[in-house]
């Protein structure tokens, strides 16, 4: 990555997070004291079996769900303040979530340019920038279709372009291609990495699928279940950019291995 | 590459010509089956006319100039009382959809107006607004209201979880949030409300027509009820059915315009 792109993607900071969910009997403690800090141009993957307060994580910095205690900071802004949401921060994020969650009354270039809308880009810019990002994402002559007739894999790739049309510096990815079958996802993580190589952003990624994991990341997070909290950090230094080739050799199989052992023991 | 051709959509089908035949020939039946009855028993024309005689009689008055005077106050009162059941039926149902306090408020006194026999009310609204069009505007309208805001209610509650999530994740305004999630995730079930509101709202109409003023297909049917001209109340009835089909064929048009992604439209197109 170049040196521009490092300096212009900003950095996450977590610091003593903690999330109570309200419930009839007894709060539950969805995810304890957390630190983390996310570099800028960095891609983290958090990592852990279901029910580890990952996706809350994701959804804390993401701007969708107030933590109890803490502070989170998005690109030097602090995002929670008294419950109330930092709307300057939320503008530096891009979400893509576990369903493509395109509208489906809109043609796929419309949804890629909703948010385009909300920020008042003439309507001609935005359907040229939405076109832009079919390319980027590879699914140019899509751009007049209704999202149902797009497959899986496709539907993602266009909420993606979607996360990418305001150009926020940081994209969040909730287990962005759990849905997907395996050939599909392979697809995608070679293209995700292209795209990520291409824009420079800071991306974190919740994932459930070890490989996944230690494919795409930086830095692995590896959470801990009931309450949810970090158990161990990898720092994955294969050489970019990553060929599929590299989930066969034994280096990768080692780390993967290892991280499995360790999700067996704490799930 | 081309698509094999059997894959375009094309204009004719089997499956969507089909009523054009089978229709005409249940219609055709049931008319051979009245005429063959009345023939055969001799029953009083006081009691039931033979279709041909109704044919004849719809002939005189659909080329009658007051019919088509009653045939518009009768639309002109349906489409007015709609109109306004629609605009306050989906801007009350929105606001209760968003409103969780505001639903919790106002929904014993929405089920009360419903438990009513709205057509009690009736004499009551001619008493209040006088025999005129007015009065059938009013009882047209509270009659459609109820099904369209319980429909934009369960609409606007029906929004998808995730579609919200990202509109959060955007930063969007609660107008954008309106305007480009909760009205058009609500079109269809809006719809299905208007779909059976525009048929109550013309049996509101009628019946007001039925009890008070000198205007209107309620009121002409009442007349020949009164004159013992049967072959005429049926013309009639014929001749308000035919209105009822235009406006509920109205709605299914603009079903089509304003919600062509939906899976009703859309399974309709693929002739599924």
């Amino acid at each position: 990555m170049s040196e521009g792109a490092l300096r212009s993607a900003p950095g996450i900071q977590l610091a003593g997070v903690e999330k109570w969910y309200s419930a009839r009997r007894e709060p539950v403690f969805a995810l304890a004291e957390t630190t983390l800090s996310v570099a800028p141009g960095e891609f983290l993957v958090l990592l852990g079996p279901s029910g580890c307060g990952k996706t809350t994580l994701l959804r804390m910095i993401g701007g969708l769900v107030c933590p109890t205690r803490g502070s989170i900071r998005v690109a030097d802004h602090e995002l929670w303040r008294d419950g109330q949401r930092d709307d300057s921060a939320v503008r530096e994020l891009g979400m893509v979530f576990q369903d493509a969650n395109l509208f489906p009354w809109l043609s796929i270039e419309e949804n890629i340019a909703l948010p385009l809308e909300m920020r008042r880009v003439p309507r001609g810019e935005r359907l040229r920038r939405a076109r832009d990002l079919t390319r980027l994402v590879g699914i140019e002559g899509f751009e007049r279709r209704w999202p149902r007739e797009l497959s899986g894999g496709m539907r993602q790739r266009a909420a993606i372009a979607r996360a990418l049309s305001y150009d926020p510096r940081i994209l969040l990815m909730d287990e962005p291609f759990g849905a997907l079958d395996a050939l599909t996802r392979d697809a995608m993580n070679m293209e995700l990495q292209r795209i990520w190589g291409a824009t420079g952003k800071t991306i974190v990624l919740v994932t459930h699928s070890i490989t996944e994991a230690v494919f795409l990341a930086d830095r692995v997070v590896l959470l801990s279940p009931r309450p949810g909290k970090i158990d161990t950090v990898i720092n994955i230094d294969f050489a970019r950019p990553r060929s599929l080739d590299l989930q066969a050799s034994v280096e990768f199989l080692s780390i993967v291995s290892r991280l499995r052992h360790r999700l067996e023991q704490i799930s | 590459m081309q698509p094999p051709e059997e894959l375009r959509v094309p204009s004719f089908r089997a499956a969507s010509a089909l009523p054009w035949i089978t229709t005409p020939l249940l219609i055709a039946l049931v008319l051979l089956a009245w005429h063959f009855y009345v023939s055969v028993s001799k029953i009083s024309a006081f009691i039931l006319p033979s279709p041909a005689a109704v044919w004849a009689a719809w002939k005189q008055i659909i080329v009658a100039a007051p019919t088509w005077k009653h045939t518009w106050a009768t639309v002109y009162e349906t489409l007015a009382g709609f109109f306004w059941a629609s605009i306050i039926g989906i801007a009350l149902g929105v606001a209760l959809g968003r409103v969780r306090w505001l639903e919790v408020t106002l929904n014993p006194f929405i089920v009360a107006t419903q438990v009513i026999p709205k057509v009690a009310l009736v004499p009551l609204m001619i008493v209040w607004f006088g025999f005129g069009m007015t009065s059938k505007m009013v009882i047209a309208a509270v009659l459609a209201f109820f099904p369209i805001l319980s429909n934009t209610v369960l609409g606007v509650k029906s929004v998808d979880a995730g579609h919200r999530d990202v509109m959060v994740s955007l930063n969007a305004s609660r107008w954008m949030v309106l305007r480009r999630l909760e009205l058009p995730s609500s079109l269809p079930y809006i719809l299905t409300g208007m779909e059976v509101g525009v048929v109550l709202a013309i049996i509101g109409a009628v019946v007001g027509e039925f009890l008070g003023g000198d205007v209107g297909l309620g009121y002409l049917l009442v007349a020949r009820m009164n004159a013992y001209e049967t072959d005429v109340l049926f013309a009639v009835i014929v001749h308000m059915t035919m209105v009822g089909f235009m406006f509920y064929f109205a709605i299914g048009v603009v079903r089509r315009l304003l919600i062509p992604w939906h899976e009703s439209v859309a399974s309709e197109k693929a002739g599924s």
